[in-house]
């Protein structure tokens, strides 16, 4: 009964365009981050961060990056691998390049670089729509991971086909490389998270998002009204793609340390971040998060149950895998095509009543 | 009374002042492949005045809007806006030069909300770029806060505040309607192009409308067209008329004058062609 | 001839062989789609489970026995009994119509009137549920079909060839066979589409949902009707290329094959699905021989849909598909 809005007036419209408009949540949200910060980073080990934390960061960063072209402005995407890849080659040949400039620039440039490839593979969202586009955007997917295997430039003709990140560091403390500690795995995932989850909520509250909705609800109407077309499919493709990239350079970087185009970011990999973004919520940023956390953990608590708790064969369990996520995706469509996000909403929206719901 | 077409202004009979030619068509032809929807077709839209397109079913009216909006190009003919000829372009650019519309199926961003359906039609007045919105801070707030203003204003002066944060998806149709015009209002355009308003309301939602449309332009003296089925809103809305039928032009005046137009009473009234 | 024309005329001989696989794959979608205006990703899965389903049979494996080993601490795999071939392919396809029973009752009946993007969300999840099902069902270790096809090396064309060009050609006899009996079904359906009382309710259904049905045609028994005949052609086509390389997982792959297919010919056409096969068939085995050398080989993972995706961009309808006209 504490959480409602009544009492909590607004009084400008700033404050009715904040991203928490209830008290209570806008205490939530400092506190959880004030925890992921604050506390976490000096409890996590080896296993938390490298069954759960990294990936679940990573992912996230890259379910806000698919979200924004797919439940934002509509363009279902089946090559996010691909872009992760570029990402991932990009800082690689980033950081043997400058080994002088900061691993967090390089970051963010892989970024970039996958935003301008995400571009190219994107023009022909303008011609192509619906699952056209969805089977098109294929093409960049066995495209570019055929590239990244065939062409050894890209792995600096290395003998294994592999690429090695090499160590590098943050204000001295070593963020890549096996000498990595957990915590500073965590923490510069953490912070990559956060920066990408408040850009996406400013892109997303403001005029581009609206721009990127127009397109995804209604294209012509949206073009008639004055969304330039081009301009919106692209900035969308664009800061997905840089989303994806920077997921990419991370999954590699920081997580896996080694990775192969094909094993690391297979058509698999697509449709994991395209499950993440339906399970959680098509079109909401709360949704990515509940997304890449639901499709991170559920492996780990169905290995721990299945395999840990009645003593089943490893293959037996990941077959079983297969099923409840195909399950889940069917169920949701079905129930509630937006997502744990809506659930949550719903939850709130009768917490709000409670304990008068009428 | 008699309009001089070639006057800068003039002034009605209830004392609203008529402006200057804003929109000008020439000789408009269009085909769809063998079919002609619109046979060389010629008026034009002053600036201040409500001006009405009216016609039987399958007239080519729809058709005319779309041109006029740039949504389909005209095989022959020009268009003429603000004393310039209007040069081949996209629609959205169209939209960037100040005009605005709804649409006779409504067109509304189903999974957004009342306020951003309405801030959609604020995009031409807002000019941060992509860096600067992702920020946030500063510039970018500023502007969607000024913005936002406009848009409340719209909201007051249609009446709509109570659904501001309702998605649009769960309203009614008179609603959306209602909201519909409340995005092509929060334009600011220079040319207001209304398609069937008043299409499938009751008769209370239609005096509602009806007033909305006389107040736009009364207050915000809007420049208006639109197309209606209803004879008598359209008889009592416009300060001039145009009638088509078969995609040719039968009748251009003032209301009186088109309702005494012979051809205009024979397409109403369904005199063979021959 | 030259040498080298000669072989590239065999890789062209070769590619349409394996288009016309790519086209009974791609047939599988284009019936779906026109029926229901879903595009059906799990037809490649589809093919897989027909085919794990068919072997399991004739084997006579024990259905979910791992997980029934798992669970009981049994150890059962087989029953003590094999079946004849074609007895094991009349249940096979009685398990596939049942499964297309099964899709309509639980997934598509709730999924009436949802965006078709949502739809297809919805086949890609039935995909990854059918290929951990079929998994559990019948293990997933690669088996080997044998259905009693004629495969290996065709002598007769080989010894014409060389009598002619002094230069054999290597056609594989499976190829041929699948050749045939591709065209032979997509000459059925067609008939079937054209000219039964089903068949019209189907192009009607396709044409429009709520028309068709206010002129008292079942929605229903139509979507179960082409799912079974899309499950029928699954298996089929899991029979061809179960033969020729195993039932393995990567048989759904071949769906993924079948998409550029679809791309190139329209979603809504038979015709465009056979040629759209034969082209990209051909196409990638010419690119592979002349191109693929130059740039590292295994060409063949992209070239469909590279090639696809170019010229989506200049007719988006594909070569067949009916145009889209916007309006507002």
């Amino acid at each position: 009964m504490f959480y409602r809005e009544a009492g909590d007036f607004k009084t400008s419209y700033r404050d009715d365009n904040q991203t928490f408009p209830i008290r209570l949540d806008r205490a939530g949200y400092w506190v959880a981050i004030a925890v992921a910060f604050g506390i976490v980073p000096f409890f996590v080990n080896d296993y938390w961060v490298n069954a759960i934390f990294a990936p679940f960061f990573i992912y996230a960063i890259a379910a806000l990056g698919l979200n924004i072209l797919t439940g934002y402005a509509g363009q279902v995407s089946l090559g996010t691998g691909g872009f992760m890849a570029v990402g991932a080659y990009a800082v690689y040949k980033l950081m043997v390049a400058f080994p002088e400039i900061n691993i967090i620039f390089h970051v963010l440039m892989a970024g970039g670089i996958t935003a301008v490839v995400g571009v190219l593979f994107g023009l022909p969202s303008l011609r192509i729509k619906g699952f056209y586009l969805a089977v098109a955007t294929l093409a960049s997917q066995f495209f570019l991971i055929w590239l990244f295997n065939k062409v050894p430039w890209f792995y600096n003709y290395s003998a294994s086909g592999q690429i090695n990140a090499p160590e590098r560091s943050v204000f001295g403390i070593i963020v890549t490389g096996p000498n990595t500690e957990a915590w500073a795995k965590y923490l510069i995932c953490l912070v990559f998270l956060v920066g990408v989850a408040w850009m996406a909520r400013n892109l997303t509250r403001g005029m581009t998002g609206r721009k990127w909705m127009g397109i995804r609800d209604m294209d012509i109407a949206a073009e008639i009204i004055g969304v330039n077309p081009l301009m919106a499919k692209m900035t969308a493709f664009a800061v997905s793609s840089f989303f994806v990239g920077v997921a990419g350079a991370l999954f590699f970087a920081v997580y896996l340390g080694a990775a192969e185009a094909g094993e690391s970011f297979g058509i698999s990999k697509s449709f994991l971040i395209l499950f993440m973004i339906i399970i959680g919520g098509l079109g909401s940023i709360f949704g990515s998060f509940a997304g890449a956390a639901f499709m991170v953990l559920m492996p780990v608590f169905l290995k721990n149950v299945l395999v840990g708790g009645m003593g089943w064969p490893t293959d037996l369990a990941a077959h079983f895998e297969f099923m409840i996520v195909g399950g889940l995706i069917v169920f949701f469509l079905i129930v509630e095509p937006h997502g744990l996000a809506q659930l949550w909403r719903l939850t709130k929206e009768k917490l709000r009543l409670w304990p008068f719901p009428h | 009374m008699s309009l001089d077409m070639n006057a800068n202004s003039y002034v009605t009979e209830d004392g609203r002042t008529i402006g200057p030619v804003v929109m000008d068509l020439k000789n408009i032809t269009l085909r769809f492949g063998g079919v002609v929807a619109i046979k060389d077709i010629s008026f034009n839209i002053r600036e201040g005045e409500i001006r009405a397109i009216i016609g039987p079913n399958g007239a080519g009216k729809s058709s005319m809007l779309n041109v006029i909006s740039g949504f389909y190009k005209p095989q022959e003919g020009e268009v003429w806006f603000r004393g310039a000829k209007r040069p081949p372009m996209r629609p959205y650019q169209v939209a960037q030069q100040g005009l605005a519309r709804t649409f006779q199926n409504i067109a509304l961003f189903d999974g957004m909300t009342v306020l951003d359906n309405i801030m959609t039609g604020r995009l031409n007045h807002m000019k941060t770029n992509l860096l600067q919105q992702a920020m946030w801070w500063g510039k970018a707030e500023k502007e969607e806060l000024a913005n936002r203003e406009v848009c409340e204003k719209v909201i007051d002066f249609l009446e709509i505040q109570h659904i501001r944060k309702t998605p649009v998806g769960r309203l009614p149709y008179g609603l959306k309607k209602r909201v519909e015009l409340a995005r092509a209002l929060a334009a600011e355009p220079s040319l207001l192009l209304l398609d069937e308003p008043m299409a499938g309301m009751n008769v209370e939602e239609k005096e509602d409308m009806s007033r909305f449309i006389l107040d736009m332009n009364d207050e915000f003296g809007t420049t208006i067209a639109l197309i209606e089925h209803d004879m008598g809103v359209v008889m009592d809305l416009s300060d001039r008329v145009v009638v088509m039928d078969y995609g040719k032009k039968i009748g251009d005046g003032t209301p009186d004058e088109v309702r005494n137009n012979q051809d205009v009473i024979d397409a109403y009234l369904g005199v063979s062609h021959d | 001839m030259s040498e080298q024309l000669l072989f590239a005329a065999e890789v062209t001989l070769n590619g349409l062989m394996a288009g016309v696989l790519y086209a009974l794959v791609a047939l599988g979608f284009v019936l779906i789609f026109k029926a229901s205006g879903i595009f059906n990703y799990a037809q490649g899965v589809m093919a897989l489970f027909a085919a794990l389903t068919l072997v399991g049979i004739q084997q006579g494996q024990v259905p979910f026995s791992h997980l029934i080993n798992a669970i009981f601490g049994t150890n059962i795999h087989h029953f003590p009994w094999q079946v004849p071939s074609i007895i094991a392919i009349i249940l096979a396809a009685g398990v596939m119509v049942g499964f297309a029973w099964l899709v309509e009752r639980y997934i598509l009946k709730h999924l009436v009137g949802q965006p078709d993007i949502i739809l297809f969300m919805a086949t890609i999840g039935l995909a990854y549920f059918m290929e951990g099902f079929g998994d559990i069902m019948w293990g997933s270790e690669i088996k080997t079909l044998d259905v009693g096809l004629p495969s290996g090396l065709n002598e007769t064309i080989d010894t014409v060839t060389y009598n002619w060009f002094g230069y054999g050609f290597f056609i594989d006899n499976l190829d041929i066979v699948a050749a045939v009996i591709a065209a032979l079904l997509v000459a059925a359906l067609t008939i079937f589409s054209q000219y039964s009382k089903q068949g019209r309710a189907l192009r009607a259904v396709a044409d429009d949902h709520s028309a068709a049905l206010s002129v008292g045609i079942s929605l229903r028994f139509i979507w179960v009707l082409v799912w079974s005949i899309a499950g029928f052609v699954a298996l089929v086509a899991g029979i061809m290329w179960g033969a020729k390389s195993g039932v393995q997982f990567s048989l759904s792959l071949i769906a993924l094959k079948a998409l550029p297919v679809l791309m190139l010919g329209g979603f809504t056409s038979i015709p465009g699905a056979i040629i759209g096969g034969l082209i990209i068939g051909v196409g990638e085995q010419l690119f592979e021989f002349a191109i693929g050398p130059l740039i590292g080989g295994a060409t063949q993972n992209w070239f469909a849909y590279v090639l696809a995706l170019v010229f989506l961009i200049f007719r988006p309808q594909g070569l067949f598909g009916e145009k889209i006209i916007e309006r507002v």
